[in-house]
C-alpha cells in the first residue's frame, strides 16, 4: 500500500505532503480551543474582566477559522492526491497489461485483470485518502490532546492513563476476533454469489429440468449462511460500542469527581475541567477513527498486493534491443525443430515440428483437440516464444523483427474472437485506421460479410454492442474475418474461423480467399475436412505433433488418420 | 445454447461516444412508492423495529441527559463547594449514562438483527423471483445488471437499515432534545446556537446538492470507465493481433483522466464539508464561551450552564454532517429498492394450464385432462407432437418463424436442417414453451400445448444442448440433476448408456469426483457426455438434441453419438442436426430457410428433390 503510494504519487507529490501538514495546523487549533475557554472561565470570570473574555473569545474564533481553513485545504488536497495516485496507478497497471504476452494473459485470467482495474484501484485510492487524512489526523490528534491534559493538570491527566491503554487493547483484541468473523463471512456471501452467477449461465438447463425449487432450496441454504454470519460479526464489532462508551464515560465521571474535588480545594478551575472533558472526547473520536482506519487499511492492501503483484510481473516477449528488423520480405513460413511448452506445464505441447511454407501457400491443419492446432500457428506472429527450434518468416527468425512489424505483417482471426462496442466501420478499422468505406466493403464482400451489413438500415454506422453480442455467432466470425483482411497481411491465419457460419457461406469465403488473396499465405484450421480439402498443403496433427502432411489427394492415399476422418465426415453423403 | 437467431440486430447506433456504456442510476424515480413498499418488509418484524428505535430513541436521549447533568455537578463545585451533592449528581450521571449504554449496545444489536433478516428475505425473494422469470427476462438483462441487484442494491438496502435509519432517528433526537434544554437553561445563548446552527444547516444543504450532481457524473464516469476495462480485458488478445495497444492505452488514458477529475471535483465539495462543519462548531463554542462569560460577568448566567451549553455545541452540530451523510445513504438505498422492485415485479413465467402430469408406481405416465364437467379423464403420454401453421417472433412485429407445420408421432426422429439463423433453434424452444407462439397451435398428445402446466410439460421433455452447463458438485449430483430421486444404479446405467462411464471411471475420483462450477476441469467433449446422461436419467418421452458443430475431436465425437443414438431410442426426438449419421437416419428432415420450412422429407426422398437439401449435402457433408 504505502509502497504504491510511494511510488505512484509523482505529480500529486505536493498535495500530498501538503495535505498532512495543513492538517496538522487545523488540530491545534482543535486542541487550542478548549484550551483558551479554560482561561476565559477560570480566570477572566471570576475577574470580571470583559475585556479579556471579548479578547480571548475573538482569539478562540480566529482559531477556529483558521483550523477551518487548514482543514478545508487539507481534504481537499488529500482527495486531489488519493484521485491522482488512483488514476496514475490505473494507467500504470492497464499499460502494463497491454504489454503481457499470451501467456501471462492466461496467467492472470480476464475477470482477475478486471477487477484489479476497477475495483482494486477504487480501492488503494480511497484508502490512500483516509491515509492522509485520518491515519495522521488521529495519532496526532490524541498526543496533542494528552500534551495539553497533562499541561493543564498532571495528576488529573493519570486517568487517562488507565483509561487510554484499556481502550486500546480491547478495540485490538475485538477487531483480532472479527478478523476470522469477517473472513468466514465474506466467504459464505462468495458462496451465494456463486450460486446466482451459476444459475443465471445456466437458467435454461434449470428450466428444462423443471428444478427451480431445488435451486430456491440450493440458494436458500447459503443465503441463510450469510444472514448468520453476518449476525455473528456484526454483534461483535457493535460489541466495541459499549466497552468504549463503558471507558469514556468512566473516564468523565473520574474528571467530574477528581477534578471537582481539586475545584473545591482551589488547586484547578472549573473551566480546566470542561476542557478535560472535551480532551477526553476528542482522544476517544481519534481512536475510533483509528481502528476503523485499519479495517480499511487491511482491505486496501490486499487490494494493493494485487495491483504489485501486477506491476511486478515483466513483459516477456519484447522486440530485440536494437529495436529488430522493420520488415517481412514475404509470407513463407518454416518452422525447424520446434517444441514448446506452455508455462507451469509438465509436458511439451508442441514436439519436433519441422516445415516449411513458400509464400502465397493455402496451408489446412486438421487434427483432434488437444493436438496443439492453434498452439502452432500463435507461434507464427510470436504470440508465444517457442522453447526450443527456430519459427522463421520471410526467411527471418520472428525473435528477430520488430514484434509490431511481424505482428502488422500477420493477420490471425482468434478462435474466441471478440468484437468491441462502437460503429461497425471503427471496428474494421481495427484493422486499417485509415480504411476508406469502399475498402471496408470490399473486405466485408471477400468475407461474405456485406450480405447482411448491407441490409442493415445503418450499414457501417450500425452499432455493435460490447463483445458483439448483438450479432450472431456467424455474422461476427465473418466480420472478424474481415477486419483481419484490412491489415493486408503477408501471412493470415484463421483458428476454426468459420465454425458457427454455414457451409454454403463457408465454401463462398474460400473461394473468394482463392480468388483476392492468392498471394498471401493462408493457414485454415478446421474441423470439417471440405474447409480444408482444397488447400495446397494439409498439416495432420495428433498430440503435438505433425503425423503427415501432404495434399488432399495424397492424405487419402496414403494416411490412415486423415482417411478415418475423411470417412467418418464426408463418405457417407457420397456413398448415397 | 446457440444465441444465434434469439437476438436480433439491433441497429440503434444513435449512442454518441462517451455514453457507452450502462450507468445504473442513482436516484429513484418514485421515492414515494419504494419507501412504501419497503417499509412492507418491516412488518414481520414489526416489534424488534419498534423496541430497537425506541432504544435508540432513550440512547440518544441519555446523551441529551449527560449534557443537562453537567450544569448541577459544575455549579455544586463552584458555588455549592458541597461534596456530597457533586456525589449524588455522579451517581444520577451515572445511571443515565449506563442506561445510555445499554440502549444503545441493544438498540444497534436489534436493528442490525432486523437489517439482516430484512436484507436475506429480499434475497430469497428475488431468487424466488429469477428462479420463475421467463427465458426472454434472460435474454433482455444482462448478467451483470441482474448480480448487481442481488449484491449492490441489497447491500445499500442493507446499510440505510443497519445505519441510516438509527443514525438519522439519533441525529433528530438529540438535536431536538438538546435544543430544549437548551432553551430552558438560557434563551439569550440558545438564539445564538440557533443563528450559528442556521448558517451551517444553509452551508450543508448547499454544499450537498452542489456534491450530489458532481457524484452523479463521477458515477456515470466510473461506469463508463469500468466497461471500458471490462470490454479492453476481454478483448486483449484480439488487442495484440491488431498491435492495437498504444491507441487502447491512449483511449484508456482519456477515460482515466476523465474520471479522477470528476472525481476530484465531486469530492472537493463533499470531503471538505466535513472539516468546515468541525470548525464552525468551533467557532459557535468559541462564541458562546464568550457570550457566556459576558453574561456570567453580569450575573445572569452561571458558570454551570456555559459549561452544559459548551458541551451541548458538539451534540447539536454533528447531527448535520450526519444527516447530510446519511442522506445519502438513505437516497442510494431508495433507488436500490427501486431496482430490487422492479425485478420482483417482473412478470413470471405463467404455469397456467389445467392438465397436469401423473406418473404411476410402474413408472407409466398419464395426462390428467379435466373435463367440462370436472370429470378427469387421463390420456397416456406418447409423444406426440404437432405444429399447426405457428407463427413467432421474439420482439413484437417481428417473424422469426412462419406458418410451421410439422408431425412428430410417438419414437419418430425429426431433423432440422438450415444455415445458420435460419430458425432451428428457435423452434426447439417453442416446444418446452421457453417462448409462447403469437400464431397458430402446437399439440402434445392432442392437448394443446398451451393447456399442459409448464412444470409437467418440461417433466417429460429432455433437452441436450450445445453448450453444457454443469453445476458445482460431483459427477453423480450432475449426472442425478436430471431426476433427483434416482438411485446411485441408475445414475451409472444412465452413465453407461450416455458412454460416458468409461471416462468416469478415469476420473481421479470416479462418480464422486468434484466438478468446478460449468465442470472446467472436463473437456468439453466430456461435457457433453456428462448432459447426456444427465438427460438420459430424467427418461423423457420427447427429446430435443442440439448437436455440436465443432470443438470435439472425432474419437470423442464417436462416443458422442453413440450415446445419443442409444438416447433417441424409443424417444421422439428433435435435433437440430449437423452430423450425417443424424440426419440420415431420421424419419422426417426439415430444411429451414428464414424461419420457413422449405422442404422436407426423409433423406433419399429429399436427395431426389434435388433441391436445398440437395445442394447441401452434395456441397458439403456437414449440415449446420
Amino acid at each position: 500500500m504505502f509502497q504504491l503510494m510511494g511510488r505512484y504519487m509523482r505529480q500529486y507529490k505536493w498535495y500530498a505532503i501538503f495535505s498532512p501538514i495543513m492538517m496538522v495546523l487545523e488540530v491545534l487549533a482543535d486542541v487550542l480551543a478548549p484550551f483558551l475557554m479554560a482561561i476565559i472561565v477560570d480566570q477572566a470570570i471570576p475577574a470580571r474582566d470583559s475585556n479579556q473574555v471579548v479578547r480571548l473569545g475573538l482569539i478562540m474564533v480566529g482559531v477556529a477559522l483558521w483550523g477551518l481553513i487548514s482543514g478545508a485545504v487539507s481534504a481537499f488536497m488529500g482527495s486531489t492526491a488519493g484521485f491522482g495516485l488512483g488514476a496514475n496507478v490505473r494507467d500504470a497497471v492497464f499499460k502494463k497489461v497491454q504489454g503481457f504476452s499470451f501467456q501471462q494473459l492466461d496467467k492472470f485470467s480476464v475477470p482477475s485483470l478486471i477487477t484489479r482495474l476497477t475495483n482494486d484501484c477504487t480501492m488503494v485510492s480511497m484508502v490512500t485518502m483516509m491515509t492522509l487524512r485520518m491515519a495522521i489526523r488521529s495519532p496526532v490528534m490524541m498526543v496533542l490532546a494528552i500534551f495539553m491534559a497533562f499541561t493543564i493538570n498532571a495528576r488529573l491527566a493519570l486517568i487517562f492513563a488507565v483509561s487510554l491503554p484499556v481502550l486500546a487493547v480491547t478495540i485490538v483484541v475485538v477487531m483480532l476476533m472479527a478478523k476470522s468473523r469477517f473472513r468466514l463471512m465474506q466467504k459464505n456471501v462468495d458462496r451465494v454469489n456463486g450460486v446466482i452467477e451459476e444459475d443465471l449461465t445456466s437458467i435454461r438447463v434449470i428450466k428444462s429440468f423443471v428444478r427451480e425449487e431445488y435451486e430456491t432450496g440450493r440458494f436458500g441454504q447459503r443465503n441463510d449462511d450469510v444472514r448468520d454470519t453476518m449476525i455473528k460479526a456484526g454483534n461483535l464489532i457493535i460489541a466495541i460500542m459499549p466497552i468504549m462508551n463503558l471507558v469514556v464515560y468512566a473516564s468523565m465521571i473520574a474528571i467530574f469527581w477528581f477534578g471537582g474535588l481539586q475545584v473545591m480545594e482551589g488547586t484547578m478551575g472549573p473551566g480546566q475541567i470542561m476542557s478535560f472533558i472535551s480532551y477526553c472526547m476528542q482522544i476517544m473520536m481519534s481512536l475510533m477513527m483509528l481502528s476503523m482506519y485499519f479495517l480499511q487499511l487491511t482491505r486496501g492492501n490486499t487490494s494493493a498486493e494485487r495491483i504489485q503483484e501486477i506491476l511486478d510481473t515483466e513483459a516477456d516477449l519484447h522486440s530485440p534491443a536494437d529495436g529488430g528488423i522493420g520488415e517481412v520480405v514475404d509470407g513463407s513460413v518454416e518452422f525447424a525443430d520446434v517444441d514448446f511448452r506452455y508455462a507451469g506445464n509438465s509436458g511439451d505441447s508442441l514436439q519436433d515440428v519441422t516445415f516449411s511454407i513458400k509464400s502465397g501457400e493455402t496451408v489446412g491443419i486438421i487434427g483432434s483437440t488437444g493436438s496443439a492446432k492453434s498452439t502452432l500457428v500463435q507461434l507464427i506472429p510470436r504470440l508465444y516464444d517457442s522453447t526450443r527450434g527456430e519459427v522463421k518468416v520471410g526467411g527471418v527468425d520472428v525473435r528477430d523483427y520488430n514484434l509490431e512489424t511481424l505482428r502488422n505483417a500477420v493477420a490471425f482471426v482468434l478462435q474466441k474472437n471478440t468484437l468491441f462496442s462502437g460503429t461497425l466501420r471503427e471496428n474494421m478499422q481495427w484493422g486499417d485506421a485509415t480504411a476508406s468505406d469502399e475498402e471496408i466493403i470490399e473486405a466485408m464482400r471477400q468475407a461474405q460479410a456485406w450480405e447482411f451489413v448491407s441490409q442493415l438500415p445503418e450499414g457501417l454506422d450500425s452499432w455493435v454492442e460490447q463483445g458483439g453480442s448483438n450479432f450472431s455467432g456467424g455474422q461476427k466470425q465473418r466480420l472478424t474475418i474481415a477486419r483481419a483482411l484490412l491489415k493486408k497481411p503477408k501471412i493470415l491465419i484463421l483458428d476454426d474461423s468459420t465454425s458457427a457460419v454455414d457451409t454454403g457461406t463457408d465454401a463462398k469465403i474460400r473461394k473468394s480467399f482463392a480468388e483476392h488473396l492468392s498471394e498471401v499465405t493462408t493457414f485454415i484450421i478446421a474441423q470439417r475436412i471440405n474447409s480444408i480439402q482444397g488447400a495446397d498443403r494439409i498439416l495432420v496433427m495428433d498430440e503435438g505433433k505433425i503425423t503427415a502432411m501432404g495434399t488432399h489427394a495424397e492424405l487419402l492415399a496414403g494416411n490412415e488418420v486423415y482417411q478415418d476422418l475423411y470417412e467418418t465426415q464426408v463418405k457417407g453423403a457420397i456413398a448415397q | 445454447m446457440k444465441t444465434d437467431n434469439q437476438k436480433p440486430v439491433d441497429s440503434a447506433g444513435k449512442k454518441s461516444k462517451g455514453q457507452r456504456y450502462q450507468v445504473r442510476g442513482v436516484v429513484a424515480e418514485n421515492a414515494g412508492a419504494t419507501i412504501k413498499r419497503l417499509l412492507s418488509y418491516f412488518k414481520y418484524k414489526r416489534w424488534t423495529l419498534i423496541i430497537g428505535l425506541i432504544l435508540l430513541g432513550i440512547a440518544s436521549l441519555g446523551g441529551v441527559g449527560f449534557g443537562a447533568m453537567i450544569r448541577p455537578i459544575v455549579n455544586s463545585v463552584v458555588y455549592d463547594q458541597d461534596v456530597d451533592k457533586l456525589i449524588m449528581y455522579l451517581y444520577v450521571l451515572a445511571a443515565i449514562v449506563s442506561v445510555q449504554i445499554i440502549a444503545n449496545y441493544l438498540g444497534n444489536r436489534l436493528m442490525m438483527r432486523l437489517s439482516q433478516s430484512i436484507t436475506h428475505r429480499m434475497r430469497s425473494d428475488l431468487f424466488n423471483r429469477m428462479m420463475k422469470l421467463p427465458i426472454a427476462f434472460f435474454d433482455q438483462n444482462k448478467h451483470g445488471n441482474i448480480m448487481s441487484t442481488f449484491v449492490n442494491d441489497v447491500d445499500m438496502v442493507s446499510q440505510a437499515l443497519q445505519q441510516g435509519i438509527p443514525q438519522v432517528l439519533f441525529s433528530v433526537l438529540s438535536f431536538t432534545g438538546s435544543i430544549v434544554v437548551m432553551l430552558i437553561l438560557s434563551p439569550l445563548l440558545t438564539l445564538l446556537v440557533i443563528v450559528m446552527l442556521a448558517l451551517m444547516i444553509f452551508l450543508a444543504a448547499n454544499i450537498g446538492k452542489r456534491s450530489g450532481k458532481n457524484f452523479r457524473s463521477q458515477q456515470a464516469q466510473l461506469a463508463n470507465l469500468n466497461g471500458y476495462v471490462e470490454e479492453m480485458m476481454n478483448g486483449q488478445k484480439v488487442v495484440k493481433v491488431f498491435n492495437h495497444e498504444a491507441r487502447s492505452i491512449q483511449e484508456f488514458e482519456v477515460h482515466n483522466e476523465e474520471l479522477r477529475k470528476s472525481s476530484t471535483q465531486a469530492s472537493a465539495f463533499s470531503v471538505v464539508i466535513m472539516p468546515v462543519m468541525g470548525n464552525l462548531s468551533y467557532v459557535m463554542y468559541a462564541l458562546i464561551a464568550m457570550l457566556g462569560a459576558l453574561l456570567t460577568i453580569n450575573g445572569r448566567l452561571d458558570i454551570g450552564t456555559i459549561t452544559s451549553f459548551l458541551q451541548y455545541t458538539r451534540s447539536v452540530s454533528q447531527p448535520i454532517t450526519q444527516l447530510s451523510n446519511q442522506m445519502n445513504v438513505l437516497l442510494g438505498a431508495i433507488a436500490g429498492a427501486e431496482r430490487i422492485f422492479k425485478m420482483l415485479d417482473e412478470p413470471i413465467e405463467t404455469n397456467d394450464g389445467l392438465v397436469d402430469l401423473e406418473v404411476t408406481a410402474e413408472g407409466e405416465r398419464f395426462w390428467v385432462v379435466p373435463g367440462e364437467a370436472g370429470e378427469v379423464s387421463r390420456v397416456p403420454v406418447q409423444g406426440d407432437i404437432r405444429f399447426f401453421d405457428v407463427d413467432f417472433g421474439y420482439l413484437e412485429g417481428q417473424k422469426v418463424l412462419q406458418n410451421i407445420t410439422l408431425w412428430a408421432a410417438p419414437g419418430q426422429k425429426i431433423a432440422f436442417v438450415g444455415s445458420t439463423g435460419a430458425g432451428k433453434t428457435t423452434i426447439t424452444n417453442l416446444i418446452n414453451r421457453f417462448y409462447e407462439i403469437r400464431e397458430g397451435k402446437i399439440t402434445f398428445d392432442g392437448i394443446d400445448l398451451k393447456q399442459i402446466k409448464k412444470t409437467a410439460l418440461r417433466q417429460t421433455l429432455g433437452m441436450v444442448l450445445q453448450d453444457v452447463h454443469l453445476f458445482e458438485g460431483t459427477v453423480r449430483d450432475n449426472i442425478r440433476y436430471g431426476r433427483l430421486d434416482a438411485t446411485n444404479e441408475e445414475v451409472e446405467e444412465a452413465a453407461k448408456l450416455a458412454n460416458a462411464h468409461s471416462f468416469i471411471c478415469r476420473l481421479p475420483e470416479k462418480y464422486d469426483t468434484m466438478l468446478t462450477s460449468d465442470g472446467q476441469n472436463l473437456s468439453s467433449g466430456e461435457r457433453q457426455l456428462l448432459s447426456i446422461a444427465r438427460a438420459a436419467v430424467a427418461n423423457p418421452l420427447v427429446l430435443i438434441l442440439d448437436e455440436a458443430t465443432s470443438s470435439v475431436d472425432t474419437r470423442t465425437e464417436r462416443h458422442i453419438e453413440k450415446g445419443m443414438d442409444h438416447l433417441m431410442q424409443g424417444r421422439t426426438t428433435f435435433a437440430i442436426a449437423h452430423r450425417l449419421s443424424t440426419v440420415r437416419h431420421s424419419n422426417a428432415i426439415l430444411v429451414l430457410e428464414s424461419g420457413q420450412i422449405i422442404e422436407r422429407g426423409d433423406h433419399d426422398n429429399l436427395l431426389s428433390q434435388r433441391g436445398r437439401y440437395y445442394e447441401l449435402s452434395a456441397g458439403t457433408s456437414e449440415l449446420s
